[in-house]
């Protein structure tokens, strides 16, 4: 009898395979299967109710649908593009630390041990207009003495998201930039002092264009995050006020769980996956044009 | 001469300069954190007062003593979800890190069709939100019959994780010279002797940083974890948090204690181990 001989990477990649398969594909192939189906939490049966792509013809047309697309570009937008000044100062203060950077580096990771769901809670609370911090800490000092009304009104309930969003993930910029930094070469950046370069002619170009596969893996690494942004939003408002501070997934959710209309939900679910997908083939594809530059192979 | 002093003058500006901009920013990242610290000490009427008291009065255990005191004084099983969900975690992680190593040292070492095709296809599953996952897993799972159970959120944890770890390993593993294990094979090393003795060792931190990032993840989960635990067998912390929260209202400073209980695992993980996770980030990630 001849035995079956699977190539040895197979055998190697076959535990990862397996359990993705389990855990992650099946589940997809069922709610991408419902999508095509008027399925309906509340009444089971409604699964092999075949609709064809009307869900997803629903979903193209339905101005709410676009509405939260568009907010979560802009808070993708918003927020990597601070997260990333925020993690390069940091850094770069960081690094320039003589004493005391075990320490340093501890404080700049704190706000990546928060869960998510903690940091809405932590913000909800912050933000209060009646008993949070912000709003006790400007009255005591005299800058304004109504309370405002950061999680009521829409557009501070967007930026009070983004505030929370930026303070857990510059972490992510932080560190990554920081080790960066760390494994800068010395030689180019001395040869640059001796041709004459000032302080910020080196920083332009030596330091960040070998900084850049850092900040990009870091970009790929968040996109992902904040394309599937959930749990701040969901706990912090809710999606409100009246629909103000809606992304994707907090729509989809709502829809899915509360309106009960699964099939139209992984509809749109599908369609927002492949947003995220986008981005962060956008995001691999520069970096590995910016590790070519630098040499570094793949 | 002239010159000489105002060059020392913008030296000095600039020192000061570099301290103020730090210590605005760590105070930014931490005191919102700490904010929550200093809450799970005060009685909830010191929290809510109007006008705010900045300056605590006494350390107050309440919320602390409410939250171990067990259900029936209106208190919160957290010593049941603590160990929930540190067994959860830390057997998920180790699941995912050996895993990962197998998964890594394939991409590092072998050449196969598809390679890239597979490598971004474990990648895009990253980009599921737990949110779109929770509803058919808890269908799956319930026709598997572990809803509820260690098992079922250990294997899912398992799944988030893989794909990150076997990233960042595959890069350690690349780091390694293909030399240094066939020079250990020539002097007489079988393969898996040469992995654990010579590339092993040698990526040990990457794949330490791999670890943190992945008990992190499992540790701070909550969309597949509110949808997979139904009752304190499997309940973790993140979804402890709920506990506090009714239709209208909120507790927050037994909320707060919670939090502090769930902060300190992994702020002294993070502490102990925050050199290895920069020395990995610098080679794993990066120069893959």
């Amino acid at each position: 009898m001849k035995r079956l001989k699977l190539p040895q990477w197979l055998v190697l990649l076959l535990p990862a395979i397996i359990i993705l398969s389990a855990v992650v594909l099946i589940p997809l192939v069922l709610s991408l299967y419902s999508s095509f189906t008027s399925y309906r939490l509340t009444r089971p049966d409604s699964i092999f109710n075949w609709v064809g792509l009307f869900n997803y013809e629903k979903a193209i047309t339905d101005a709410k649908f676009w509405a939260a697309f568009g907010r979560t570009v802009l808070l993708l937008t918003v927020a990597l593009n601070l997260e990333m000044l925020l993690g390069l100062g940091i850094a770069i203060m960081v690094s320039k630390v003589t004493r005391g950077q075990r320490l340093l580096r501890t404080m700049m990771m704190f706000p990546m041990m928060f869960s998510p769901i903690l940091v809405g809670f932590q913000f909800k609370f912050i933000f209060n207009d009646n008993v949070g911090l912000v709003n006790n800490a400007l009255q005591s000092l005299g800058i304004t003495d109504t309370a405002i009304p950061w999680l009521v009104d829409g557009n501070l309930a967007m930026f009070s998201i983004i505030f929370a969003e930026v303070w857990t993930s510059t972490s992510v910029f932080g560190i990554l930039i920081l080790a960066g930094l760390y494994a800068i070469p010395r030689d180019p950046l001395e040869a640059a002092k001796v041709d004459g370069c000032t302080a910020l002619q080196s920083f332009r170009y030596v330091t960040l264009p070998f900084l850049m596969p850092f900040i990009y893996i870091a970009m790929a690494i968040r996109s992902l995050d904040v394309a599937r942004a959930y749990d701040i939003v969901q706990i912090m408002t809710n999606g409100g006020p009246a629909r103000r501070t809606e992304l994707l997934w907090t729509l989809i959710g709502r829809t899915g769980y509360v309106d009960a209309r699964m099939g139209y939900a992984n509809a749109m679910g599908y369609i927002s996956i492949f947003l995220a997908i986008f981005f962060t083939v956008y995001f691999f594809k520069k970096l590995t044009k910016s590790r070519q530059e630098l040499g570094m192979g793949m | 001469m002239a010159t000489n002093s105002n060059h020392n003058l913008r030296r000095q500006m600039l020192k000061v300069a570099h301290s103020l901009g730090l210590f605005f920013a760590m105070m930014v990242l931490c005191v919102p954190g700490l904010w929550i610290v200093l809450n799970s000490f005060r009685p909830t009427v010191e929290i809510m007062a109007k006008p705010p008291v900045w300056i605590p009065n006494e350390l107050n255990f309440d919320h602390y003593r409410a939250m171990f005191g067990g259900i029936g004084e209106g208190g919160v099983p957290v010593l049941t979800y603590f160990a929930n969900s540190l067994v959860i975690s830390v057997t998920s992680t180790v699941i995912a890190i050996l895993i990962g190593m197998a998964g890594g040292y394939a991409f590092a070492r072998y050449k196969f069709k598809f390679k890239g095709g597979i490598f971004v296809g474990l990648m895009v599953t990253r980009a599921v939100p737990g949110v779109a996952l929770s509803l058919p897993l808890f269908i799956l799972f319930a026709r598997v019959g572990i809803i509820d159970t260690h098992f079922g959120m250990i294997i899912a944890y398992v799944a988030l994780n893989v794909p990150f770890t076997i990233w960042l390993i595959d890069g350690f593993f690349r780091q390694v010279p293909p030399e240094l294990a066939e020079a250990a094979e020539i002097d007489g090393c079988t393969r898996w002797q040469a992995f654990w003795r010579v590339e092993f060792p040698v990526a040990r931190s990457g794949i330490a940083s791999a670890g943190i990032f992945a008990f992190l993840t499992s540790w701070n989960e909550y969309a597949l974890a509110s949808q997979l635990t139904r009752s304190t067998t499997s309940k973790t912390m993140p979804v402890g948090l709920l506990d506090f929260t009714s239709e209208f209202t909120l507790n927050w400073g037994g909320m707060c204690a919670l939090a502090v209980l769930m902060i300190i695992p992994a702020l002294i993980l993070t502490f102990l181990v925050q050199k290895h996770l920069i020395a990995g980030l610098t080679f794993g990630g990066v120069k893959g």
